[in-house]
């Protein structure tokens, strides 16, 4: 099953930027990057659960700002030579809307 | 041989040079050239440095290894091993190795390295006479050590000492021959030396210091039996190991006609006198020096590199070198000047029965030379403080005791890495004891500070351990550790260009944003990263600070939602209590406020406040509005509080009203950003209850008015502040005080605090500027306030709806408007 959820307009979330998106599955961090790109992930760290919604973007990395972790966005996984990876969901934008998958 | 029309790069020699430089040159432009190697030993890159420890039998060759041969593949890197280069055409622009092997250049990079120096004797040729320069020499002389008994090594240097101690571990007799009257010449005194000779007659060494060599005398087997002196007297020897020098390694360069001068000649960009070819290491003549050590070698790397990628801006200017003996038991240190001569003054603490010698050489104030024996836990510092040329006059008298009794209170009392335990704990923010910083080094190969925080977190949280894990790294590395260069500080690993320069162009070039400064030093990541970005933000907000627009997504997430985060995600509220004096409705309104939003801890800051802690991101804005008080930037690098005592409206001591100057330099300052965070406190006489001493600006009423103290801290590491002014009024205070924090604000780097940047610009800088330029100071004064004339109040702007959707999370709904 895979169920595609219109959040919010693109513009409502700031380039270099993210919002949170409340979920019964908990808090999914999800970010703009400078190329417009969007990315989900779970809003936790994989080093001490810090949210990852409120660390400064660029490329297609976060760092978090708890302890400075950087995690790639489109992977969710930690960069070296932390190790960790955050559990990451699909995103996409469509005719200036974007969607979620939490499937 | 190449299929692709990328530019082509060979490499002559695959050592620590080269492939360093390859290192460098793939970090900034990884795809620019297809890469040759070739390399006359049969491995890869090894870390030659360590290979006294492996012929001690500390470590493998396995531990040594730099780059396997999986790396040159992963990297796209054609690696021709076990071929020596024998000619370069250079009209046709290929190299030709012994086996016929040919490859095409159109850069070249020479890093064939050095040969030893073999003495001109009779016998040199003989079975077991040895070089000590690679592996297969290290191997040659373990295989020695395990079937005969008698050792000579020809050279009392650091490299003979080295292999001496090896050998002798490795059970032979072994005897050190020196020309000279004390060992290690060119690094040591005579009084260091002598120590240290006793130290390795101690480990069982023998010398015989001022005896030429006639002869190496052929036993029966034809192998090496015996040395001659030219005095006549002879030494059993089954093995003799030369190390008596270096030279560098210029045939291949001389013979294709490159122009050669003791070393292949090169300018400050590491190129040779033909522009295609570009030569680094033990090679290389710069300025008239060849360099046998490795700390310079990475230095020429990386400006090679930066050239070999076309970038263009950087300058190898030429080294100072320090120098540590591998010998396990014995800490030797030496660099710089250590003899001194004219002009020069000499420091000196020598206690032959504890083992210790310490000598600084000093020339106008400053550290030109160092020697230390039997404690060098302070090396790496006095090698810092030589090498940035820093001023020392005002630390002289504690020089000697060393850095950790320069008020450092941050380092448990340990100080010396080389004798902790390995489970010691070294870096207390994220619990890295030493053994796994040691084992990081020799495993991943690191040879600076930076690549161990990365690998580590030793040092990269608060950074009061730093010292510590210099020291570790310089005793586990010897001479490859490479103190960091301060006075040259990219800003981050986005770009090689200073702070300084950064900051000059954005008001020169009247850069105003942040695509633009970066744009305009060509940032290598298009959106930077977590360290420029905010410092690029402040950079612009300091030099334009009515014309930049703030932009909020290069802010640390405090600064940006005006709350301090917790280890939960929920925020704490600080409100402004100007000079920490209060009224009954306040505390009220707060007390209502933490009611209301159920805030589950309220606590009195240090900075005599009240800190609401807990409140949950969507709540900011409606606890602001509730409370009605001012931000108090208790979040920020900006201005934080001004601590007051009493003062003599109430205290019976008080001689000046500390809370009213306190309050009034509050309502100045108020929404100020700066470097980093900024700390004043009032006194009111000179008991110094408001602890002004460890303060940024710290301020003491006397009865004849105020003294100003400047770039105290007390956090990681205290500091006492420095005296700067005395005045007569709180006017002047205001201008004294506002002036310092604007120059501050205006000089210093991102995230140094006022401690940092005074020592490194140095107090008679500070006073110059503040008070002995009076027309300066009333304008740098004028600056600040113009700079805050229009600043808001951050909290009333959200309660009035900016930045809502900061603080307003998105709720998923499934169901409405799925598509």
């Amino acid at each position: 099953m895979s169920e595609w959820i219109k959040i919010c307009p693109l513009e409502e979330i700031p380039r270099l930027g993210s919002r949170v998106v409340q979920t019964g599955k908990g808090d999914v961090a999800v970010f703009r990057n400078g190329s417009d790109e969007v990315f989900a992930l779970r809003d936790q760290c994989p080093h001490k659960g810090g949210p990852l919604s409120q660390g400064i973007v660029f490329d297609r990395k976060v760092t978090c700002p708890l302890h400075g972790w950087t995690v790639q966005l489109d992977s969710g996984e930690a960069v070296a030579p932390d190790c960790g990876c955050t559990h990451r969901y699909r995103a996409r934008v469509g005719k200036g809307e974007v969607y979620l998958n939490l499937s | 041989m190449t299929t692709t029309n990328k530019t082509r790069l060979v490499v002559i020699g695959n050592g620590m040079a080269g492939m360093r430089t390859l290192e460098e040159l793939l970090k900034l432009a990884p795809d620019m050239y297809d890469v040759t190697v070739f390399g006359a030993e049969p491995h890869g890159n090894y870390n030659r440095i360590l290979l006294s420890p492996v012929l001690a039998g500390e470590m493998t060759i396995r531990d040594i290894m730099l780059n396997d041969v999986d790396w040159y593949a992963q990297n796209g890197i054609t690696l021709h091993l076990n071929k020596t280069v024998t000619r370069i055409d250079r009209a046709r622009r290929k190299v030709i190795a012994d086996d016929g092997t040919e490859a095409d250049y159109d850069r070249l990079l020479l890093a064939t390295g050095s040969n030893p120096v073999m003495l001109p004797v009779p016998g040199i040729d003989l079975h077991g006479v040895v070089a000590y320069r690679d592996i297969k020499d290290t191997d040659e002389m373990i295989e020695a050590a395990s079937r005969y008994r008698h050792a000579v090594v020809i050279g009392g240097g650091l490299l003979g000492l080295e292999a001496a101690n090896g050998l002798r571990l490795r059970g032979m007799d072994v005897t050190v021959v020196h020309l000279m009257p004390w060992l290690m010449e060119r690094q040591l005194d005579r009084t260091a030396a002598n120590l240290l000779q006793q130290s390795l007659e101690a480990k069982g060494l023998k010398f015989k210091l001022e005896k030429q060599t006639a002869e190496l005398v052929a036993g029966e087997s034809g192998r090496v039996s015996a040395i001659k002196f030219k005095d006549g007297e002879t030494l059993p020897a089954d093995l003799v190991v030369m190390a008596v020098g270096i030279r560098p390694n210029t045939g291949l360069a001389e013979a294709a006609g490159l122009h050669c001068d003791r070393g292949v000649v090169v300018d400050d960009t590491m190129q040779t006198y033909d522009p295609r070819i570009y030569a680094v290491g033990e090679c290389v003549s710069h300025r008239g020096i060849a360099y046998g050590l490795v700390a310079p070698l990475f230095e020429q790397a990386k400006v090679c590199a930066n050239h070999l990628a076309q970038l263009g801006i950087s300058r190898y200017t030429g080294s100072v070198t320090s120098t540590k003996l591998k010998v396990t038991g014995i800490d030797l240190f030496s660099a710089g000047d250590f003899i001194g001569g004219e002009g020069a003054e000499e420091i000196v603490l020598s206690d032959p029965s504890c083992g210790v010698y310490k000598k600084l050489v000093v020339k106008q104030d400053k550290i030109v030379g160092s020697v230390l024996y039997g404690d060098t836990a302070d090396g790496s510092w006095y090698f810092q403080l030589l090498r940035d040329g820093q001023n020392i006059r005002e630390l002289r008298g504690r020089l000697m005791s060393g850095q950790s009794h320069l008020g450092n209170s941050g380092h448990q009392g340990q100080n010396n890495a080389a004798s902790m335990p390995d489970d010691m704990e070294v870096c207390g923010c994220n619990g890295v004891c030493k053994g796994t910083i040691v084992k990081a080094i020799k495993e991943k190969g690191l040879f600076t500070l930076n690549d161990v925080r990365k690998h580590t977190k030793a040092s990269a949280s608060c950074g009061s351990c730093t010292g510590l894990v210099e020291q570790i790294l310089a005793s586990t590395v010897g001479g490859a550790y490479q103190p960091a260069d301060v006075s040259r500080k990219p800003l981050c690993g986005c770009t090689d260009y200073t702070h300084e320069e950064v900051r000059k162009a954005i008001i020169e070039r009247k850069l105003k944003s942040i695509p633009e400064a970066m744009g305009f030093f060509e940032w290598r990541n298009v959106n930077g990263c977590a360290s420029c970005r905010p410092a690029l933000n402040y950079y612009l907000l300091c030099a334009w600070p009515h014309d930049y627009i703030d932009d909020p997504q290069s802010r640390f997430i405090n600064e940006r939602a005006h709350a301090n985060i917790q280890k939960d995600g929920t925020y704490s509220v600080i409100p402004r209590i100007y000079g920490g004096v209060t009224t009954p409705a306040q505390l009220k309104r707060i007390a209502e406020v933490a009611e209301k939003y159920a805030v589950p801890s309220l606590k009195l800051t240090g900075g005599q406040r009240i800190d609401l802690l807990g409140v949950k991101k969507e709540d900011l804005p409606k606890v602001w509005a509730d409370l009605d008080m001012p931000s108090g930037f208790a979040y920020g690098k900006s201005i934080r509080t001004v601590k007051t005592c009493v003062g003599s409206e109430w205290c019976r001591f008080g001689v000046q009203d500390s809370t009213s100057l306190g309050i009034a330099l509050e309502k100045a300052l108020d929404r100020m950003w700066a470097p980093h965070k900024v700390k004043l406190a009032v006194s009111g006489c000179p008991r110094n209850c408001a602890e002004a001493t460890i303060k940024d600006v710290g301020i003491v009423g006397v009865d004849s008015g105020w003294e100003i103290y400047v770039a105290g801290n007390g956090g990681i590491k205290a500091e006492v502040s420095l005296f700067l002014v005395k005045v007569k009024s709180a006017e002047e205070v205001m201008e004294y005080a506002s002036a310092f924090i604007q120059l501050y604000r205006e000089e210093a780097r991102y995230l140094d605090r006022t401690v940092h940047w005074v020592q490194r610009v140095g107090m008679d800088y500070v006073k110059k500027r503040i008070v002995a330029d009076a027309t300066g100071r009333k304008a740098l004064h004028e600056r600040l306030k113009d700079a805050l004339r229009d600043e808001k109040d951050p909290w009333q702007e959200r309660v009035h709806g900016a930045a809502a959707r900061e603080f307003v999370p998105i709720r998923f709904q499934p169901g409405i408007g799925s598509a």
